[in-house]
């Protein structure tokens, strides 16, 4: 008997049917697709993406050369000199981050006692010569003073839960 | 205008091999190509659809993609193996598409809409159909590659297996139409029932055979063993590249559009309404209605190919053989005792 209706379900295609039914309702249901360039998912406050030095209201930069974030960093993509400032105060010279050897963990921002550096949501970035890799402190204090509304509200969003 | 006319009527007069080239290139093969074009988008389209995905977007919101593939595809240039039979590696994407374009010749569109109305296009419709499977054949030999031979050994057995059902499900058809004339099958299928005056209700079993016939006849999902791509590659056109794969590719297309127009003409009432005559304008057959069907069957196709996966071949030979072949001939013998017994009328 078992057989019998095997053999009719398979004559009659009742499990193709099913099939057919299944892809058609994905036929017109909503696509997962982005289209990324034109649309982009939202991104999180803990995003890591590009570098930035931040700076206090006053302008002054928050980095004091305590060199935290160049020991932590597990990529050595961290290079840092320091001097003593006309005003007493110890402050870097260089601030070098090698964006082929970081590894985006996030573990300079973590570490730094003054919220200095932090890494942005800023994704979408490329080089054309050889040594562009290599950013400086002057570049990342300007990336931090472009975004700097952003990073803040970042970090404001995100204060309750570190 | 009067001018422009009688020069028109000397010139087709004079030239009638022209006149019926230029009726040729208007009628089947400038809209074939186009329709063949964007066959392949709607493919990506419905297929990505099918993936919840959302297929292409971009080039002119995807409906200027095929053109640019096509132009991808002249620009490439043509590798011939060296160690290939040059003449016969040239002649079979010839051949293959050659045939899918002849058998429009006796396709009609209309009423009276029809290149050739000859009596024997049944006939003439199998012959062109079987000649495809020559282009494959000798594309795969003539390449002398281990992947490309075995392709076309594969599109060569499953070819001639379903070419059998396929013409004992029209034997069905034959019976109950009395002609062999492709407007006769259409008009007997005519009157005042609308849509169960078709032959797909009385042969209801052959009209599927005969549609899933014709997918494994144009080598399409799930019956495309002939281009397996996990186990031969891409079967016998592997060796080709550039504009004599677009050939093989056109001739692919073209005749799943020739099987979408054939079921609808031989099982579906080809361009009757569904409606019946009595109805007025929506009752009145024409062209539109056959664009509608063949449209579903086209789907259909597309359907398919994003729905199944790929048939063992084993099981590709039983479904034919001991399946198809069986139901058949006890479909055609049910026919006939219908036709006996005056339950289905023949040339009515």
């Amino acid at each position: 008997m078992n057989a019998v209706i095997r053999y009719f379900k398979s004559l009659l295609l009742i499990e193709l049917l099913k099939g057919m039914a299944l892809t058609g309702k994905y036929l017109v249901a909503p696509k997962y697709t982005v289209r990324y360039p034109e649309e982009a998912i939202p991104k999180s406050n803990r995003f890591r993406g590009l570098h930035a030095l931040r700076r206090y209201p006053n302008g002054e930069e928050r980095c004091i050369a305590c060199k935290l974030c160049e020991a932590v960093c597990p990529a050595l993509a961290i290079t840092i000199d320091s001097e003593q400032r006309a005003d007493d105060s110890r402050r870097t010279t260089r601030y070098d981050i090698d964006l082929f050897k970081c590894i985006f963990c996030g573990f300079c921002e973590e570490s730094c006692p003054v919220d200095s550096i932090v890494e942005t949501h800023i994704h979408e970035y490329h080089f054309e010569q050889r040594g562009e890799n290599i950013v400086s402190k002057q570049q990342l204090l300007a990336i931090g003073d472009r975004y700097e509304a952003e990073i803040a509200a970042a970090r404001r969003q995100d204060a309750a839960y570190r | 205008m009067d001018q422009l006319l009688s020069l028109f009527n000397t010139y087709t007069a004079e030239f009638p091999t022209l006149w019926m080239t230029v009726k040729i290139l208007l009628l089947p093969i400038v809209p074939l190509i186009l329709a063949v074009a964007f066959f392949t988008v709607t493919e990506r389209w419905v297929i990505g659809w099918m993936q919840v995905r959302r297929g292409p977007v971009y080039i002119g919101k995807g409906f200027l993609q095929p053109f640019a593939d096509v132009f991808k595809l002249l620009f490439k240039e043509i590798i011939i193996p060296s160690k290939s039979n040059l003449f016969l590696f040239r002649l079979a994407p010839m051949l293959a598409l050659i045939p899918a374009f002849a058998a429009w010749a006796v396709v009609p569109a209309g009423d009276g809409m029809v290149h050739s109305d000859v009596n024997a296009g049944l006939l003439y419709l199998l012959a062109m159909t079987s000649m495809g499977v020559y282009g494959i054949i000798l594309a795969g030999w003539a390449s002398n590659s281990k992947y490309a031979f075995l392709g076309a050994m594969r599109a060569a057995a499953q070819v001639i297996s379903y070419e059998i059902a396929m013409g004992f499900a029209l034997v069905g058809v034959l019976i109950a139409a009395g002609s062999l004339n492709l407007s006769e099958i259409v008009r007997a299928q005519g009157g005042n029932g609308g849509i169960f005056e078709w032959f797909m209700w009385p042969l209801f079993p052959l009209f599927l055979i005969y549609f899933i016939s014709g997918l494994a006849e144009t080598n399409r999902a799930p019956f495309d063993v002939a281009e397996g791509e996990s186990e031969i590659v891409a079967g016998f056109h592997v060796e080709y590249a550039g504009s004599a794969f677009a050939l093989f590719f056109l001739a692919e297309y073209a005749n799943m559009i020739l099987v979408s127009f054939l079921v609808p003409l031989f099982f579906c009432g080809g361009w009757l309404s569904p409606f019946p005559e009595s109805w007025g304008l929506i009752g009145k057959g024409g062209p539109h209605w056959l664009a509608v069907k063949v449209a579903f069957f086209a789907f259909m196709f597309l359907w398919f190919r994003a729905t199944f996966p790929r048939y063992r071949y084993d099981q590709i030979m039983r479904l034919g053989w001991k399946v198809f072949i069986p139901i058949t001939i006890v479909w055609v013998m049910v026919t006939g005792v219908l036709v006996y017994t005056g339950v289905l009328v023949p040339n009515s």
